[in-house]
């Protein structure tokens, strides 16, 4: 067999850096879909399956009007899935030539994966008439598992190029590749799995709340809103502090696997002993501004030690150091905002169960109408840390980004013209969802809400 | 040899399975153009979007199962033609953003201005992607995309007559297997009118589809005159026979209202011009580069040809229950149309406070303790064993909280 020695060589490339804000917006237009794909089915079949249960329609006719929601989402999670496949090759096309036959096989498995959730999507959304109850409800069923199977999958990819192992490089070619220990057998891809994962849960829980909180700040607030805020309100609540617990976790990965990412995340310019850990401020000079420092937490919080050494960006040439305040405030924007939804479910589930009943205040009700979108920012925030911590490498310690990237012309045309397409399918999106919580309740016995004259689809 | 050859096998089975499925889907979006007006145009249009309703997701996963197996087991290739052929697969992606979003825009529209709004984008898209996805096939063949990274011509690789060729005959079969699928469709619904309307359609479209091919010979023999000698010989030569007579009966079995083997037919017709070029062109892939060149590693494709062959045993039970389902009328509106019918065991408010469960003290102890057991076993500790009891017993206390919480709190708020 002829060798081919590295086929595609790097090429210059003038707009590396909007190549990599193309890549970053289509995946932060991609995520928050994802997360409607992770966790909203199974809200929807609690639903239904409550109302199997007990028989009282309003838990029907909630899962019904769910599952229209999760089927218009899921189809645009589609398209933006697509492209983000698309870039694999169109941006980044020496990375996939080069690494594909390591992580290709977890895109492989998630298509796989991808299938079976459209195939039950389309069973379940479009069954409800004519499939019996049972076997309507058990439809259901494998759109959960995939949700989790292609989170699985996606995350073994990232965790990869994170922490990569499975291959060896000889002259620019992967040789001893062994696809399913470099996926699955990689010690950052649970902790940063089960962290994705119960961030799909916070951001549909809070959003759907928030939606329903809406509908109650405007003096809508039958049985109908009470029981569809429930059921995701409580999911939010219970997932937000348990998702601070897995943060810590992670947190301490990344301390000991990519220590550089931390240094970035936390502005510790030298490699310190009972390194202090500092909130807010700004990185300038190696060191951080107007930040508010609390001695000896950073090295307590990562390695569990008074006195533990944290290593600093000084143990590597600036050349490969990230974009230090982008990765911090991002880090701090996810920490901040997930810190005060767990407060938040906090205060809930104390109500809850204390007074037995939905706290009153009305800017609980407010409050739970920016949690949604506020879950959203967290968890973009969340990736901006893991991907631009990430950088200068796209293979941690392998490849660069800019070895990775096309050499083809025209990126910024395909930028403007991605945004201006972006910028109308979100219009399209917000037009739908407003058509689909318009559209009438079919609710007997149930009051009508005050706007359900407008006829939709 | 056959293990680096196979997965190459599973690439071209799934794409004619695209151009077969989600061509058909393409061919529904462009009909919508052309479908008249006043009423009976829009009973042409709405039958093209209720007929793909609950398959289309399906149908477009093709397309991804293609790209992955593909970057999976032949990396170089994937990278060469992604990077050379940048300008019509963006355009290709820009089209199916278009098209996916108008499909999912179609279902909330309520007026029939609004829905023929939505149907000119929908059928923009439509038109698009597969002339785009076309042209990229076209350029492949004609050998226009060397190996590198963006090494051949940004437009010029593309732009050939080779290229443009294939691109309109991917749209013209698009329409094709479109009207014959939706005359089948209107037929089985016993709805004459549009059954005829479509049937003139797939008569045309496959018309054009059958001259566009054979111009396509002509074009070969000019333009790419190696992959003109080698379709005419052995292997590729017979399929591509076959193809030409699957072809003209697909076409006579709709003249004749058979549009139920009418679509296998044609099916075959595409199947044996993906085989052509397949046989006419192996084992090379692009100008220097091979199957066995381009192949991954010994392991990688053991393990994509195992992931291929046990996902396909989960998927294609599942496609067939789908297509089971729509076939048979099982599948109807999103949602579920109209008043929501009493299900199964009725019952009412009072009811579900009647079946409140009582207070479950038992379970709220438990979520505790499993919360206190995460936080130790997590956070407290480092080893990894202990990060999986951790991870579980914090999953615990969500489903036992959630249990404990929910069903009690749904039962009181009446």
């Amino acid at each position: 067999m002829i060798t081919l020695a590295a086929a595609l060589m790097p090429a210059h490339q003038q707009y590396l850096l909007e190549a990599r804000q193309m890549q970053a917006l289509s995946f932060a237009v991609h995520i928050p879909l994802v997360c409607f794909g992770i966790a909203f089915p199974a809200m929807v079949l609690f639903a239904e399956w409550m109302g199997l249960r007990t028989g009282d329609p309003v838990y029907r006719t909630v899962a019904r009007r769910w599952s229209r929601i999760v089927l218009a989402l899921f189809a645009v999670g589609v398209i933006t899935g697509t492209i983000l496949s698309f870039e694999m090759g169109l941006l980044w096309p020496n990375f996939t030539a080069t690494f594909g036959s390591v992580f290709g096989l977890g895109f492989a498995i998630e298509g796989f994966s991808f299938f079976m959730e459209a195939i039950f999507i389309g069973i379940y959304a479009y069954g409800w008439d004519r499939l019996s109850p049972r076997l309507h409800f058990l439809s259901g069923i494998p759109i959960v598992i995939t949700g989790f199977t292609g989170s699985l999958t996606v995350i073994s990819v990232n965790a990869w190029m994170n922490h990569p192992g499975g291959f060896r490089l000889v002259g620019g070619k992967v040789v001893d590749v062994n696809p399913w220990s470099a996926l699955f057998g990689n010690s950052m891809l649970w902790s940063e799995l089960i962290h994705m994962y119960i961030a799909g849960y916070m951001v549909t829980g809070f959003t759907m709340a928030g939606v329903y909180a809406v509908c109650r700040l405007r003096g809508r607030w039958t049985r109908y809103e009470r029981v569809a805020m429930t059921i995701p309100l409580t999911i939010g609540a219970l997932a937000a502090p348990v998702q601070v617990l897995v943060g810590d976790w992670i947190a301490r990965v990344i301390a000991i696997q990519q220590p550089i990412k931390l240094a970035a995340i936390e502005g510790l310019a030298r490699t310190t002993r009972g390194a202090s850990e500092h909130v807010l401020g700004w990185y300038t000079n190696g060191q951080i501004k107007f930040g508010i420092g609390i001695p000896h937490l950073l090295s307590l919080l990562s390695f569990h030690s008074w006195n533990a050494k944290v290593t600093g960006l000084d143990t590597v040439p600036p050349a490969d150091r990230p974009p230090i305040n982008v990765t911090r405030l991002s880090f701090q924007t996810m920490v901040g905002i997930g810190t005060l939804l767990a407060a938040l479910g906090v205060v809930y589930l104390f109500v809850r169960i204390r007074r037995r009943s939905l706290p009153t205040w009305r800017w609980f009700y407010w409050a739970l109408v920016v949690s949604g979108p506020a879950a959203t920012v967290a968890l973009i925030a969340g990736w901006v840390t893991a991907e631009v911590g990430r950088q200068p490498w796209v293979v941690y310690h392998v490849m660069t980004t800019a070895q990775s990237v096309t050499g083809a012309g025209g990126i910024p045309v395909g930028y403007a013209a991605l945004v201006v397409t972006y910028l109308a399918v979100a219009g399209a999106v917000v037009w739908i969802l407003r058509r689909l919580a318009r559209a009438p309740l079919d609710l007997p016995g149930a009051d009508a809400p005050p706007d359900s004259t407008m006829q939709a689809a | 040899m056959f293990l680096k050859a196979l997965p190459l096998a599973f690439v071209l089975a799934g794409l004619v399975l695209y151009i077969t499925l989600a061509g058909a889907d393409f061919g529904a979006g462009m009909w919508r153009l052309l479908s008249g007006g006043g009423a009976r145009g829009e009973r042409i249009r709405d039958h093209a979007h209720h007929s793909m309703g609950p398959v289309w997701e399906a149908n477009h996963v093709w397309l991804i199962f293609v790209i992955t197996v593909a970057w999976t087991a032949y990396p170089t290739f994937v990278g060469s033609v992604a990077s050379t052929l940048a300008v019509p697969f963006f355009i290709a992606a820009l089209g199916i953003i278009l098209r996916g979003a108008s499909y999912a825009l179609r279902s909330a529209a309520s007026s029939s201005r609004e829905s023929r709004m939505v149907d000119s984008a929908f059928a923009v898209g439509s038109l698009v992607t597969p002339f785009a996805l076309g042209t990229m096939a076209g350029a492949i063949a004609a050998e226009q995309v060397p190996v590198g990274n963006a090494a051949g011509g940004l437009f010029s690789s593309w732009t050939g007559a080779v290229p443009i060729l294939i691109g309109v005959l991917a749209v013209a079969f698009s329409a094709y297997l479109a009207a014959v699928y939706l005359a089948a469709d209107a037929a089985r619904h016993g709805d004459p009118e549009v059954e005829e309307a479509y049937r003139r359609r797939a008569l045309g479209a496959g018309a054009a589809a059958g001259a566009l091919a054979v111009a396509g010979l002509i074009v070969l023999h000019a333009d790419a005159h190696s992959l003109y000698t080698e379709l005419l010989h052995g292997a590729a030569l017979v399929v591509l026979i076959v193809s030409l007579v699957a072809g003209a009966v697909a076409l006579a079995l709709v003249a004749t209202r058979r549009f139920e083997p009418a679509r296998y037919v044609a099916a075959l017709a595409v199947a044996c011009v993906v085989a052509g070029w397949a046989f006419a062109r192996y084992p090379v892939l692009l100008p220097g580069l091979t199957v066995s060149q381009a192949a991954a590693p010994h392991d990688t494709l053991v393990a994509v040809v195992i992931a291929v062959l046990a996902g396909g045993a989960i998927l294609f039970p599942s496609l067939a229950l789908l297509f089971g389902l729509l076939l048979r009328g099982r599948l109807g509106e999103p949602g579920g149309a109209g008043a929501d019918a009493e299900p199964a065991g009725g019952g009412t408010v009072a009811a579900v406070l009647g079946r409140a469960p009582a207070s479950t003290p038992l379970q709220a102890r438990l979520a505790v303790a499993l919360l206190i057991v995460g936080v130790g076993f997590l956070n407290g500790a480092d080893a990894a064993w202990a990060h999986v009891i951790g991870v579980f017993a914090l999953f615990g206390f969500m489903v036992i909280g959630f249990a404990a919480i929910v069903p009690r709190a749904l039962a009181e708020d009446t």
